[in-house]
């Protein structure tokens, strides 16, 4: 499953990134605490968090995350989406809380 | 092969940047990917810690054909007690900084986790020393 692929199914939207659209999806990761995405997070993984600044895109490209995604409708910071684009690290957002979004993406990722 | 990077105590923005530029170093010598995310994951670490809790500090990075040694020099607050600073969960982390999601007590953990070997020495009031090891070879 793409990143692209996941866009579609669970209606998100795509602030940045969207060279990495085609990056292939393996998992999720759900954290708010950067060091515990950087101990834990599998590689390949989409990561569902609200922190919005730019040390979100360190974290992710040092692991390796096919994607970022952005709860409560919150939108990444200005040079966030710069190095999301730089990156090729899709960020991408809903309206939906982290339960939710973790259940709906678990859910998907499980039945294919 | 021998790297330095600068770290700038409490610029975020640029937090990172050594481990990315190690990450690529390692790719191009074919170091497996395993390897390499346990490096990465102790560097980074460590340069948030500097850009967290240190004034400035800097990085040298050695590279041979076994393993990879790194040093973070910093010119900082020092550790009254590393004892205290490795157990998971503790951190002296700002309240500014912990919004951001760092200062979880988790970074010298996880370095020693990821490393082979780990030295820390610290004087309050000017600076800490970590030293680490990662062999190259699985």
């Amino acid at each position: 499953m793409t990143v692209k692929d996941v866009v579609e199914a669970l209606n998100l939207k795509v602030y940045s990134g969207t060279a990495g659209l085609n990056k292939e999806v393996t998992g999720g990761y759900t954290s708010d605490l950067l060091s515990d995405v950087m101990g834990n997070a599998p590689a390949g993984a989409i990561w569902i968090t609200l922190q919005t600044h730019v040390n979100v895109m360190a974290v992710a490209t040092l692991k390796d995350i096919s994607a970022v995604i952005l709860v409560k409708g919150l939108e990444p910071e200005a040079n966030t989406v710069v190095q999301s684009n730089n990156e090729e690290i899709p960020i991408l957002g809903t309206n939906l809380q982290a339960f939710e979004i973790s259940g709906m993406l678990y859910n998907l990722i499980h039945s294919k | 092969m021998h790297f330095e990077y600068r770290v700038q105590g409490g610029d975020f923005v640029r937090a990172g940047q050594a481990s990315s530029q190690v990450k690529k170093i390692l790719k191009q010598l074919n170091v497996s990917p395993n390897i390499i995310k346990r490096v990465v994951v102790a560097l980074y670490e460590g340069e948030v810690n500097i850009v967290a809790h240190a004034f400035q500090g800097k990085i040298y990075v050695d590279i041979d054909t076994d393993k990879i040694r790194v040093v973070l020099d910093d010119v900082g607050p020092g550790i009254p007690d590393i004892e205290m600073a490795m157990k998971p969960g503790f951190s002296t982390a700002s309240p500014i900084v912990r919004e951001m999601g760092f200062g979880a007590g988790m970074g010298l953990p996880n370095i020693k986790e990821n490393t082979d070997k780990m030295k820390i020495a610290s004087v309050v009031g000017v600076g800490t020393r970590l030293e680490f090891e990662v062999n190259l070879k699985e």
